[in-house]
């Protein structure tokens, strides 16, 4: 992983194969504190105090194809490597939420990447699934929700191609520019 | 500044218009692309990003382009499943320039890029 957002698209993944009828994403940055922190919060199947425990650990996964699971121990790593930490909460039945706090200026910190591009794909691929994107930097605010735009499509799939063209131009103009290239 | 204003008026714009996307029906070209953490990790949404804006630039109504999970062979990711004549087609070590060829020769013109297929590398 060279991207942060492709972090957020991978833990965002787990959250759908959790079940999850709605993701919240957040991503914070201050500059004056130096610091940024993301979070995927969902209403997924969740996990017991057991798994929660193993769950950074390479060598737990729930997929059957092999032995390992990457996702959540690449996305410590790059917090832990950058000055910052980790935190994964969860609760079997009610969802998990997955945080990671990183130092702005830390020579190790990976960019931040395309997130609007990977918002754009969560919003799109999954029909089923609502997206609530939260993005503050220094005092400004931006929010996407996808239940919003559902109620003004009255039935028009998200991923029509006039659609999702418009959601590109309303992603970088709305929540991109509140960082601008910055992270 | 995009506003909901403006999907609104987009909106409107859409009903207006006859939609042909729901003469598909058999025809129907199937693409997925792997996207769990390994096809992430080798490249899978410049891929991703690729077939959509191919489909989208020649108005291809027949085609679903969708995301799946790990395909089990994480070595040859990014991975492209093709569904067409009732066949499989395993793309494997995708590049966007690849999956650009992909879309042009096989899925608008019916010859598989041979060379990408899992069986050649």
């Amino acid at each position: 992983m060279r991207e942060l957002a492709l972090n957020v698209l991978d833990i965002a993944e787990n959250s759908l194969s959790a079940g999850a009828k709605n993701i919240a994403i957040a991503l914070r940055a201050d500059f004056e504190r130096d610091e940024m922190e993301i979070c995927i919060r969902d209403d997924g199947c969740g996990m017991d105090a057991k798994m929660l425990a193993r769950v950074t650990d390479p060598f737990t996964t729930t997929r059957t194809t092999r032995k390992v699971g990457m996702g959540l121990p690449l996305f410590k790593f790059s917090a832990e490597s950058a000055g910052g930490d980790f935190s994964v909460k969860s609760e079997k039945g009610k969802g998990t939420e997955v945080c990671a706090r990183y130092k702005i200026s830390h020579i190790d910190r990976m960019p931040l990447g395309d997130f609007g591009g990977v918002v754009l794909q969560l919003i799109t691929m999954n029909p089923g699934v609502d997206f609530l994107v939260k993005v503050e930097c220094d005092g400004k605010k931006a929010l996407l929700d996808t239940k919003e735009f559902r109620a003004v499509l009255e039935g028009i799939p998200l991923d029509a191609p006039q659609v999702r063209s418009f959601l590109r131009d309303y992603i970088q103009e709305n929540l991109v520019t509140i960082y601008g290239g910055r992270l | 500044m995009k506003s909901l204003e403006e999907l609104r008026a987009l909106r409107e714009k859409m009903k207006s218009q006859t939609d042909n996307r729901g003469v598909a029906g058999a025809d129907e070209t199937v693409i997925k692309v792997g996207m769990a953490t390994c096809g992430i990790a080798a490249g899978a949404r410049p891929v991703l990003d690729a077939l959509l804006e191919e489909a989208d630039k020649r108005h291809l109504h027949n085609v679903s382009i969708s995301q799946t999970g790990c395909i089990g062979m994480c070595r040859l990711e990014p991975i492209v499943e093709i569904f067409k004549d009732g066949q499989k087609f395993t793309y494997v070590h995708m590049t966007a320039e690849k999956a650009r060829k992909v879309m042009n020769d096989h899925v608008v013109n019916g010859n598989p890029c041979k060379e990408y297929l899992i069986s050649e590398n």
